[in-house]
C-alpha cells in the first residue's frame, strides 16, 4: 500500500516536471518584462532548474535494474541579503523512478556574515570544497555522493552536503579556514542499493542482494569532524596546509562480527600547491592518512594508514581546447602487517596508481561542449571513462547525453568491480 | 555545471572601453606613440578603480539571441600597467554567481593569472592563460577586445588625422600568434575614446567591426557606455552595454582575492542589486 502510495506521488512528480517545463518555458519567453519585475520587487532571488534525466546499463547486471536512474528533478534556489548578513536556501524535489519514491534533498540552508574585516563565518548546510585535485580529493574531506557521480548526474552532486560552521579568518600573513561538523557527515557511498561492487565478505560481486549496512558514528558533538585549512597566496602560488580529525568517509573497515561496515577515525595531514607553470596550471598535493584505529596495521578489518601524493597540469593546448593531466599514488604504509592478517581473498597492492586525463573542446560559439574525463589504474589495470556532450539550446535549455564507463581486468578493483554498472544517460534541463 | 565550464575556459575578463579622459586642447596632431598611449588609458584605465553592469546581448545570423549580465569591479595596480578584476555573473541562470578574478599583467611575456569560482561546487578553480584571441563567453567580443591588447604587441602608425578623428593603422610583430593582419583604430581627437576598430584578414579583407555606439561623461570621464561588435565572416554580432558605470569607488588592492571572489563585498552587492532594477 505505502509503495503503491509512493508509486503515485512519484508519478505524480514526473508529470508535473514533464508539464511544467514547456509553460514555465513559455511563459517566461511571454511575460519576461512582467515577471522580472514581479521578482524585482520581492526580497528574495528566485532561482532554479527543472530537469529530467534518464539513463540504462549497457550490459546485465545481475544485481541491478537494467535502468540506472530514471528522475525528475526540480532545484530551488531562495536568497535574500540583509544589512547583517546573507541567507540561502537551495533544494531539490526529486521523483526518482529507480527506487520508485520521491525524495527531498536539502542542499544548502545556510546564513553567512562578515563580522569583521577579518572574519567570515557560514552556518548550516553548505557545500564545502578545498584542494586542487580534479575529481581527486586528498585533503577535501568533505562528503562526496559517489552513487550519484557513477549513475550520471550533473558533476554538482558528487558534492554532498555538510552541516557544518565554518569560520574564515584573513590575516596579513596568512589565512586560516576552519570547518566544523558537529556530527559525522559520511560519503553517499556505493551500498549497492544501485550499482553493483566487489563484496570482500562474499569473495565475489553483489548489489542489491547484499546492500552494505553501516555502524555510523552519528552523536552529535561526539562524533564530529573538524577540517582546517591554512592557505597564503604567494606571488599568486597558493600554498595551503590542511588538517582534518573525524572518520574515513566511506565505509573503510567491519566491525568484528564482520555483519556491518564501518567508518574507522581517521586523521589527516597535508599540504598543497598551485600556479603558473609555462603556459598552464600546475598542482601538488600530499596528505599522510592516519588511520587512527589501527595504527599498526595489524588489524585486517580497518584500513591501512597511507601516504596519497598528487601532480597535476592544465593548459589550453588549441583554441577553446583544454587538457588536463594528473598522477595520483595511494601508498599502504603498514602492507606487510595488512598482508600477514589478511583472512582470504585477494589482496590489494601496496601502492595504487591512478593517472587522469581531462579533454575538453568548445564549438559553436561556446554553446556545444564535448568532454572526456578518463581514470586510468596502470596498478589495478582498471579503466573509468566520462565523455559527456552539452549543447546549450538556449540560455535556459540545455540537453545533455553522456555515459560511465567502467573495466578492468580484475574484479575486486576501485574501478573494475563496477563493470557492470556501465551505462548511458541523458538529460534536459531548463534553468530559471 | 554545465555551461559553467563553457565559461571556465573563456578566460578572465577586463573593462572593455571604460572611459575617456578630459578632453584634451590639441593644436596638433601629436605624434602616434602619443596617440596610442592616450587612448590605452582612456578606454581601460579611467579613474584609480571602477565599477559596472554589463549586458551582453548576442546575435546569430539566424537572428537568435543569447543574453549575458554581469557585474565588474577593476582596480589599477598601476596606471597604464597591472590591473585587478572581478566579474560576477547574474544570467543566464546557470551561470548566475558564478565569478571570474583577474590579475592582469601589462607585461606581454607574463600571462595573466586567472581564477573562477563555481558556487554550486564551491570551488575555486585556477584557469590556465589561453589563446587570447578566443571568445568572450561565447560572445563576438574576444577576451584580448575586453582586457586590451598591449601596445607592444603592435607597431603604429598614423594613416589619417580628419577633423574628428585620428586613424591608426596596428600592425603585428608576430603575425602568426593571431588571426588578422592588420587594424585601424579611429580616435576621436578631443576625447582619445576609440570609436571604431576595423580588422582585416590575411587577404586584406575587412571582417570584423566594433564600434563605440554611444559615449557619456561619467564624472568627467567620457565612458562607452554602448559597443557592438559585428562580425563580417560569421554574420553574428554581439551588443555591450555598461549601466551604473562609477569610478573612484574607493576598492583596496587587497580585496582581489578568493575570499571576495566567492562573495562579492556587501556594499558591490547593494551596487549590483540597484543596477538590476
Amino acid at each position: 500500500m505505502v509503495r503503491f502510495r509512493i508509486t503515485i506521488a512519484l508519478a505524480i512528480i514526473w508529470f508535473a516536471t514533464w508539464t511544467a517545463m514547456p509553460l514555465v518555458a513559455a511563459a517566461s519567453d511571454e511575460n519576461a518584462g512582467a515577471e522580472e519585475s514581479f521578482f524585482s520587487k520581492l526580497p528574495i532571488e528566485t532561482h532554479g532548474f527543472y530537469e529530467v534525466r534518464g539513463g540504462y546499463r549497457l550490459q546485465e547486471d545481475k544485481y541491478e535494474k537494467d535502468m540506472s536512474i530514471m528522475e525528475g528533478r526540480f532545484q530551488f534556489d531562495l536568497f535574500s541579503y540583509f544589512d547583517w548578513g546573507d541567507v540561502k536556501v537551495k533544494g531539490d524535489l526529486l521523483g526518482d523512478m529507480v527506487t520508485e519514491e520521491g525524495d527531498f534533498d536539502l542542499r544548502e540552508a545556510n546564513i553567512f556574515t562578515r563580522p569583521t574585516d577579518f572574519m567570515d563565518v557560514k552556518v548550516g548546510r553548505q557545500i564545502l570544497t578545498w584542494g586542487t585535485g580534479d575529481l581527486i580529493f586528498i585533503n577535501d574531506l568533505f562528503p562526496k555522493d559517489w552513487q550519484s557521480f557513477f549513475i550520471g548526474r550533473d558533476t554538482e552532486y558528487l558534492k554532498a552536503p555538510s552541516d557544518a560552521a565554518k569560520v574564515s579568518l584573513f590575516g596579513d600573513w596568512a589565512n586560516l579556514d576552519i570547518a566544523y561538523t558537529p556530527r559525522f557527515d559520511p560519503d553517499r557511498y556505493i551500498s549497492g542499493q544501485r550499482i553493483s561492487y566487489w563484496n570482500s565478505n562474499l569473495d565475489r560481486i553483489a548489489g542489491q542482494d547484499a546492500i552494505v549496512h553501516t555502524d555510523k558514528p552519528d552523536e552529535w558533538f561526539r562524533d564530529s569532524e573538524i577540517a582546517a585549512r591554512l592557505y597564503k597566496n604567494i606571488d599568486n602560488y597558493e600554498l595551503a596546509f590542511y588538517g582534518y580529525r573525524g572518520y574515513w568517509k566511506s565505509p573503510s573497515g567491519q566491525n568484528v562480527a564482520m555483519t556491518r561496515a564501518i567508518f574507522p577515525d581517521l586523521n589527516v595531514y597535508g599540504a598543497s600547491l598551485r600556479g603558473s607553470v609555462g603556459k598552464g596550471i600546475g598542482n601538488a598535493e600530499i596528505g599522510y592518512y592516519e588511520s587512527a584505529d589501527d595504527t599498526s596495521g595489524r588489524n585486517p578489518l580497518i584500513n591501512n594508514s597511507e601516504m596519497r601524493y598528487l601532480i597535476g597540469y592544465t593548459r589550453e593546448i588549441a583554441k577553446d581546447f583544454t587538457m588536463g593531466l594528473q598522477y595520483y599514488i595511494e601508498q599502504m604504509l603498514d602492507y606487510g602487517p595488512y598482508k600477514r592478517n589478511l583472512p582470504s581473498g585477494p589482496a590489494r597492492d601496496m601502492d595504487r596508481h591512478l593517472t587522469t586525463l581531462r579533454l575538453t573542446r568548445l564549438l559553436m560559439n561556446q554553446n556545444l561542449r564535448i568532454s572526456l574525463f578518463t581514470y586510468y589504474s596502470p596498478t589495478d589495470k582498471d579503466v573509468y571513462m566520462r565523455p559527456n556532450v552539452n549543447y546549450k539550446v538556449s540560455d535556459n535549455m540545455a540537453v545533455e547525453v553522456g555515459s560511465n564507463i567502467f573495466f578492468g581486468d580484475y574484479p575486486n578493483t576501485f574501478f573494475g568491480q563496477f563493470r557492470d554498472n556501465t551505462n548511458i544517460y541523458a538529460s534536459l534541463r531548463y534553468s530559471f | 555545471m554545465k555551461s559553467v565550464r563553457k565559461i571556465a575556459f573563456v578566460l578572465g575578463f577586463s573593462l572593455p572601453l571604460f572611459a575617456a579622459e578630459k578632453p584634451g586642447s590639441t593644436e596638433q596632431a601629436p605624434n602616434v606613440q602619443t596617440i596610442v598611449n592616450k587612448a590605452n588609458i582612456v578606454a581601460y584605465y579611467q579613474g584609480e578603480d571602477g565599477k559596472a553592469n554589463v549586458k551582453m546581448t548576442i546575435t546569430s545570423k539566424q537572428g537568435q539571441k543569447r543574453e549575458r549580465e554581469f557585474n565588474i569591479l577593476r582596480k589599477d595596480v598601476t596606471n597604464g600597467g597591472d590591473q585587478n578584476y572581478f566579474v560576477y555573473f547574474q544570467k543566464p541562470p546557470d551561470v548566475r554567481k558564478m565569478a571570474y578574478m583577474v590579475h592582469k599583467h601589462a607585461d606581454p611575456a607574463k600571462d595573466d593569472d586567472r581564477w573562477l569560482y563555481l558556487p554550486a561546487l564551491s570551488l575555486v578553480k585556477r584557469i590556465a592563460a589561453g589563446d587570447k584571441r578566443t571568445s568572450f563567453v561565447g560572445s563576438d567580443f574576444l577576451y584580448e577586445d575586453v582586457s586590451g591588447r598591449s601596445l607592444e604587441e603592435d607597431t603604429h602608425e598614423l594613416i589619417e588625422t580628419t577633423d574628428q578623428m585620428f586613424v591608426v593603422k596596428n600592425v603585428p610583430k608576430q603575425p602568426d600568434t593571431v588571426e588578422f593582419n592588420y587594424y585601424n583604430v579611429s580616435i576621436d581627437r578631443k576625447t582619445y575614446v576609440p570609436m571604431k576598430m576595423e580588422f582585416y584578414d590575411k587577404d586584406d579583407k575587412l571582417y570584423r567591426v566594433i564600434e563605440s555606439k554611444k559615449v557619456e561623461k561619467i564624472q568627467d570621464f567620457y565612458t562607452v557606455v554602448q559597443s557592438v561588435v559585428s562580425n563580417l565572416k560569421t554574420g553574428g554580432k554581439t551588443e555591450m552595454e555598461f549601466g551604473d558605470v562609477k569610478y573612484n569607488i574607493g576598492l583596496d588592492d587587497s580585496m582581489f582575492t578568493e575570499r571576495y571572489l566567492q562573495r562579492p563585498p556587501r556594499e558591490a552587492m547593494r551596487w549590483f542589486a540597484s543596477g538590476l532594477q
